[in-house]
């Protein structure tokens, strides 16, 4: 059950959910449960839950490092600590519980809430953003309550996702100021202008003020086209459920490739603009990019997957050559 | 200090990155390059370089005028590289059986009432909407990256293109 504790020193509330409890200092976030601890600092472990929640808890694995994270099974939710690591499991100290989705959702939502400082943004890039550390200082409710943006067909059309603009206070990243801003030609016959469609995603992307967060902008049924602007480091080590894709549309992004049961390392995928790479089904990854670049995740939403890849009716690498 | 441009790809200017493997296999990745692939292809050759089931990616280097193409779903095209026109024609009656997936090429010219064209640049996506004909023309080597779903057209190369 749910539970929440008093304010401390700091002036941060405490947390609960089943054995879990979590406390947060000036700098730490401080995660219990039966049998065990762990530390993180604030703003690494802020980063992580913002993506965890504005996700739903993802596609699979979301870890927030080495040790502590969640598994969604999209209507239910583990919380775990140490489940995919070796070094935890081989000494039999993994701790893993069941939440209903509902249960885990509200009190991750509330400790964000309540841990989150007026002058940050955990979507922001660091060099972005203010500073997450010390005494509790307001909050910042604009920037922890986005809306994740999945379009039904594709972004710009009537009734779906709308564009950026400055209008529309979508200003152009600082690191994408060279992107052109060019509008596509469209010249639609009468009766026809809903249907006729294109818009230029590159500018869409270029105004984007998250980092590490897949927005949709095309559907085909389940394949799901989604883009995201990254910068620094994503903030959670992504344990996949289900083969996804990257198509990196600019600049470059190094990916760290462990093994999503054990952590232990597979491979390094370095992308640079036009390459295109997968995620097999059975790994975790990390990525790092330099500057800020625009980054294609495509996603295939089938919610029958991750049980046929759980049980190997399907393969965890995408084709076989 | 100047901060770095943005990068983006070309035919005539890519850089490609690679898979560095530490205890893995290399093609568990499917490692290609969109504008190796379009380099090497014959024009509106529809090469898959993603592929989640029945989904596909494909690289299509755009060049002249293509067939014309109908699906029974919408598709979607993202222009990597140059400038690709779209014309668009609403059929007079489905030509592709609903149960049909990816692309259908079209004997001729389309029966219908036009739509309307798109001239689209690098960076734009533009939709190919369900029970229409589609036709690409680029009057110089575009490349088009293509969301869509495996089909007669699809073609599979992956020994070729993907890093081994």
């Amino acid at each position: 059950m749910a539970e929440e504790q008093t304010t401390n020193e700091y002036g941060y509330r405490s947390f609960a959910v089943g054995g879990f409890k979590f406390a947060r200092d000036e700098y730490f976030a401080h995660i219990a449960w039966p049998g065990g601890t762990h530390t993180m600092p604030a703003d690494a472990f802020l980063r992580a839950l913002m993506r965890d929640i504005s996700w739903s808890f993802f596609y699979g694995v979301v870890n927030f490092d080495q040790v502590f994270g969640t598994t969604n099974h999209y209507g239910d939710v583990d919380v775990f600590a140490g489940l995919y690591n070796a070094g935890y499991c081989a000494q039999n100290k993994q701790h893993c519980e069941n939440f209903k989705t509902e249960e885990v959702r509200p009190v991750f939502e509330a400790m964000l809430d309540d841990w989150t400082n007026e002058d940050f943004d955990p979507f922001a890039a660091p060099e972005e953003t203010g500073n997450p550390f010390g005494p509790k200082r307001g909050n910042n409710r604009a920037a922890i309550n986005r809306k994740r943006l999945v379009a039904n067909r594709m972004t710009g059309m009537k009734a779906d996702i709308p564009l950026r603009s400055d209008a529309a206070g979508n200003a152009v990243n600082r690191q994408f100021a060279d992107v052109p801003q060019d509008q596509p030609e469209i010249h639609a016959e009468p009766g026809f202008e809903d249907e006729v469609h294109a818009f230029n995603f590159f500018a869409y992307v270029s105004r984007s003020d998250v980092t590490w967060n897949p927005s949709v902008c095309s559907a085909v049924k389940d394949s799901q086209v989604c883009a995201t602007t990254e910068e620094f480091i994503l903030p959670i080590i992504h344990g996949n459920d289900r083969v996804e894709w990257f198509v990196q549309l600019s600049d470059e992004i190094h990916w760290d490739i462990q093994d999503r049961d054990t952590g232990a390392p597979r491979a390094r995928v370095v992308m640079k603009a036009g390459d295109v790479a997968a995620m097999p089904a059975d790994i975790r990854h990390q990525g790092y990019s330099p500057k800020r670049s625009m980054l294609l995740v495509w996603e295939n939403n089938d919610a029958t997957l991750p049980e046929l890849y759980a049980n190997k009716k399907l393969k965890p690498n995408p084709v076989d050559f | 200090m100047m901060r770095r441009g943005t990068r983006f790809g070309s035919l005539e200017n890519y850089e490609k990155g690679g898979v560095q493997v530490i205890d893995d296999d290399p093609r568990n990745y499917a490692f290609s390059n969109i504008f190796e692939v379009a380099s090497r292809a014959e024009p509106y050759e529809k090469v898959a370089v993603g592929k989640n089931l029945k989904y596909v990616l494909e690289a299509v280097r755009a060049e002249g005028s293509s067939p014309w193409y109908s699906a029974s779903h919408d598709e979607a095209a993202i222009v990597m590289d140059g400038e690709v026109e779209i014309r668009l024609v609403k059929l007079k009656q489905e030509l592709v059986a609903e149960d049909h997936e990816g692309t259908t090429m079209l004997e001729g010219n389309p029966q219908g009432v036009k739509m309307g064209y798109i001239v689209a640049r690098r960076g734009h996506m533009a939709l190919l909407p369900k029970g229409a004909a589609y036709q690409f023309h680029a009057a110089r080597p575009a490349v088009i990256l293509l969301q869509t779903i495996q089909g007669d057209l699809t073609v599979q190369k992956w020994k070729e293109i993907c890093e081994k």
